[in-house]
């Protein structure tokens, strides 16, 4: 346990920085959609890194290397649980259901 | 020694705990995503969602991490009287990240926006509210911490759970930059 007190300062800074820099390009609304949506994923996933990094010390050395391990191998879960279910129910939209409900009304309607 | 181990073993299981707690997370944030167009005629997100009020949530939540850090600094010098105060600046900006959490929650329900109005806010109010459960058994494990520091000082037992309070702090921290993002940042941009 040799954690400096710099290892904070420099993460809370650049958490603070991501963190305005993310709210900066959606309240100015200098880009266009997708550039966006790229933009503030991006700042997230940084943040993300510098976060476990500088406060949860996720690359000590090789004695706590089963912090990193642990969450790597969390992350593919993560992704296909969260993308997955994206990707699975828009099809299932797009495929099988109605998109508003007056059509509900209109097929039930007009099975009769 | 042994002490040391049986503190170790504590730390690793309390981290896979976190690691299933991410994807208790990852399916709230999947239902969310999903549902966030089904807003049954009622508001969007937008109409309803202040990204200042968001971004001071995220700033007050960022800030406590940052101290919470500061009081694992103190704690690892054995110096009590400032473990006690960076410990007690934490809960005090935990306790007004869940005042604004909890005053945007009864606005949202005074003005017929509850968690009943659609599935939109039903997602919402599950992900956010998850989050903020979170935060309100942080705090309370916090309080009893700086109570069992006062009592017993900084022995290896209580060093253990202090160890585990602080990741289980800047954990939440980093959940919140997503709900920062995917929730508020995002109403806005779509």
């Amino acid at each position: 346990m040799h954690y400096k007190i710099h290892n904070y300062i420099i993460g809370f800074i650049l958490s603070v920085l991501l963190t305005l820099a993310a709210y900066a390009s959606v309240v100015l609304q200098l880009f266009s959609l997708p550039v966006l949506l790229s933009i503030i994923l991006i700042l997230a996933a940084v943040q993300l890194v510098v976060q476990l990094v500088f406060f949860l010390h996720i690359d000590e050395g090789k004695d706590e290397s089963w912090k990193l391990y642990a969450f790597l191998s969390t992350v593919p879960f993560i992704l296909i649980i969260f993308l997955g279910s994206i990707w699975i129910m828009n099809h299932l939209d797009y495929n099988m259901s109605p998109t508003h409900i007056s059509q509900y009304m209109e097929i039930s309607q007009g099975g009769f | 020694m042994k002490t040391n181990e049986s503190s170790d073993k504590a730390i690793f299981g309390f981290w896979i705990y976190l690691m299933s707690d991410l994807v208790i997370f990852a399916v709230l944030f999947a239902t969310y995503a999903v549902l966030r167009t089904n807003t049954f005629g009622g508001p969007t997100g937008m109409q309803l969602f202040s990204l200042p009020n968001a971004l001071a949530e995220t700033l007050i939540l960022l800030t406590s991490s940052f101290t919470c850090g500061l009081a694992m600094l103190s704690a690892y010098k054995k110096n009590t009287k400032n473990t006690l105060i960076f410990f007690g600046v934490t809960f005090i900006l935990g306790a007004l990240f869940l005042g604004l959490e909890l005053t945007e929650f009864s606005q949202l329900i005074a003005s017929g926006n509850g968690p009943d109005r659609s599935a939109f806010l039903s997602a919402f109010f599950t992900l956010v509210g998850t989050h903020g459960l979170h935060i309100a058994t942080g705090l309370l494990w916090m309080a009893v911490a700086m109570v069992q520091i006062k009592v017993k000082g900084l022995s290896d037992h209580v060093m253990s759970k202090l160890i585990r309070l602080g990741i289980f702090w800047h954990f939440l921290d980093v959940v919140w930059i997503f709900i920062f993002t995917i929730v508020y940042l995002m109403s806005h941009a779509l």
